[in-house]
């Protein structure tokens, strides 16, 4: 099961089985955005507290497959604490892991964060969520997150 | 045992012989689209290499050999269903175009605003949404007919339901539970209310003999692709006064007596809503499965798939006891193959992923049934079905494979 466990790495199992930053804020001050995958029904819902330029808290509520679960899970430790424009870069540097495939199979994503992949970006654990590129159905599952986050982002136009 | 020869019946699937991940290809998604036999594809190729041309336009031998051909497909496809006339039986792109024709030609003739279409809780989108686009250009009203903790139509209030409604349109087997649907008996209280009926027949005419005439409905919408036949075709049956009434779908070739500068005048049925050159080939491929089909009779499909069903309720329920929860009913007087179920903790997609590593295809998703899986609480399912090139061995591995997906997401 070679192919499989490139998938399913231990540490995207660990994040599925207990997820972390799981709650909600109160809305407002905090900022919910909603995310939907239409194909498979996986939902992300992000909880957003954003003041001077950073992203102070995050918390994340939703269901899903492992892969979208876990995903959400890894991306709210990434960006918990960062600037906005740090977590820009994050998002980045984690949509050019999966974007081959991504833009291969759904026409070019470009968002408002699409722009030069940055080289200072360590992704650390995130890389392990690099096996769902050989599996290409799945690309939109590790996604889903940081599209909502994106459009969170932008909603919050920077945060203020 | 049934009377089928599973294992002669293989032998007639080339795709059966392929392997994903070095293992045999277990195929468990004949709910969602079927395989395709050599005879229909002989067939297909015999059109192809020997005889094609357009049809109803040449009168050279090929062209009258292609009509034929074409025309006694129609008649297969006809006989197949009971129907009293080939004319009944109109060529459409697949199921869900079948609706949309009755949806945009009866439909909007007969219905004005605030008429009511029933409609039921489980079904399909292909039978959901060409009725909202109607309702919401016509102002219709939607009723639904709710489902019971069972898993079945909740008819309790049926009669006030249908009270004044028009149309009552409802699938004959779920795609998603698997339940057989009642047909001669809700088409009874349809029209007892003074409304038509339509079924959705795409998951019963492939498993379960099937008569128009007995069933008593109005329209009746199946596809080819979930019977052996290639994707690209299926078919609204109705009957021959509605579709002599009714107004043509698309305009074009093929559905006129005549035209002029002026104005058309419009073909008789069932070519007057076959506008323009149809699926020629495939529909020469139906005929050619609903040959295969009736060699094999339908009685003997369902057997074989009812104890398919059954072996496979009793194999999950002795493994996964109560982390496993099956959707759909458990007598198999009372459904189809279709088994749809959820771990209590590994998502369907988890479920469906690690059993392709063991080459068994499910499916995994909503199966174009939103509002039942609203109804049920649940995002998402994993189902296997099974067809007639199924046996007990692919359970087996089936339930193999869910094991490994137990032990990989350690639940
Ligand atoms: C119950 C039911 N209705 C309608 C359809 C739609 O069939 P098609 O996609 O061939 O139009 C399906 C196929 O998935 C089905 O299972």
């Amino acid at each position: 099961m070679s192919g499989l466990e490139d998938l399913y790495r231990e540490i995207i199992l660990d994040h599925y089985r207990a997820p972390r930053n799981r709650g909600t804020l109160s809305v407002p001050p905090a900022h919910q955005v909603e995310g939907f995958n239409p194909l498979c029904g996986d939902e992300v819902v992000l909880y957003l507290d954003i003041s001077d330029g950073a992203i102070t808290d995050i918390t994340t509520a939703g269901q899903g497959c492992s892969i979208s679960q876990a995903s959400t899970s890894m991306m709210s430790n990434a960006v918990k604490g960062k600037s906005v424009e740090e977590s820009r870069k994050i998002i980045r540097a984690f949509k050019a892991l999966m974007s081959v495939h991504e833009s291969h199979l759904q026409g070019a994503e470009n968002g408002p964060t699409e722009g030069p992949v940055p080289d200072d970006v360590r992704l650390g654990d995130l890389e392990a969520l690099q096996g769902v590129v050989k599996f290409p159905v799945r690309i939109k599952c590790a996604t889903l997150a940081w599209n909502t986050l994106i459009q969170g982002l932008d909603e919050t136009s920077g945060g203020s | 045992m049934s009377s089928l020869s599973v294992a002669k019946i293989q032998e007639d699937f080339p795709i059966l012989k392929r392997e994903v991940n070095g293992k045999r290809l277990v195929y468990l998604d004949s709910a969602s689209s079927s395989q395709t036999p050599t005879s229909v594809l002989d067939a297909m190729n015999n059109c192809y290499q020997n005889t094609y041309a357009n049809v109803h336009r040449g009168v050279y031998t090929i062209a009258e050999e292609t009509t034929s051909a074409f025309e006694g497909a129609r008649l297969a496809i006809s006989r197949f269903i009971g129907a009293s006339s080939p004319s009944e039986v109109v060529f459409t792109r697949n199921a869900t175009e079948a609706v949309n024709l009755v949806a945009q030609t009866w439909g909007r003739t007969n219905l004005k605003p605030g008429d009511a279409i029933v409609l039921t809780q489980m079904e399909h989108h292909a039978n959901i949404v060409p009725w909202q686009m109607l309702a919401a250009e016509l102002d219709l009203e939607l009723r639904w007919i709710p489902i019971t903790p069972d898993y079945q139509l909740d008819l309790t209030n049926l009669e006030s339901l249908l009270s004044g409604a028009k149309l009552l349109a409802f699938s004959s087997m779920s795609n998603v539970l698997g339940t057989i649907n009642d047909v001669p008996a809700l088409v009874a209280a349809a029209h007892n209310a003074g409304a038509l009926a339509l079924v959705d027949a795409c998951q019963s005419v492939p498993n379960l003999p099937t008569n128009v005439v007995t069933d008593n409905s109005d329209f009746m919408v199946f596809s080819a692709h979930k019977m052996l036949g290639p994707s690209g075709v299926g078919a609204l049956w109705a009957r021959a006064e509605l579709l002599e009434a009714m107004p043509p779908f698309l305009g074009g070739g093929e559905m006129i007596r005549d035209v002029t500068l002026e104005g058309f005048t419009t073909n008789e049925i069932p070519w007057k809503f076959e506008a323009g050159t149809p699926a020629i080939v495939e529909v020469i491929g139906w005929g050619a499965a609903v040959d295969y089909l009736e060699k094999i009779g339908l009685a003997a499909v369902r057997e074989h798939e009812a104890e398919l069903t059954a072996y496979a309720l009793d194999a999950l329920a002795d493994r996964f006891g109560k982390k496993l929860t099956i959707y759909g009913p458990l007598d198999i007087a009372h459904r189809g193959s279709a088994i749809s179920f959820l771990f209590e903790d590994i998502h369907a997609h988890d479920i469906s992923q690690v059993v392709d590593e063991e080459a068994v295809c499910v499916r995994a998703g909503h199966h174009c049934a939103k509002p039942l899986m609203r109804v049920l609480g649940v995002p998402a399912t994993t189902r296997a079905s099974f067809y007639i090139y199924n046996d007990t061995r692919d359970i087996d591995i089936l339930v193999d494979a869910l094991v490994r997906a137990e032990k990989f997401f350690g639940v």
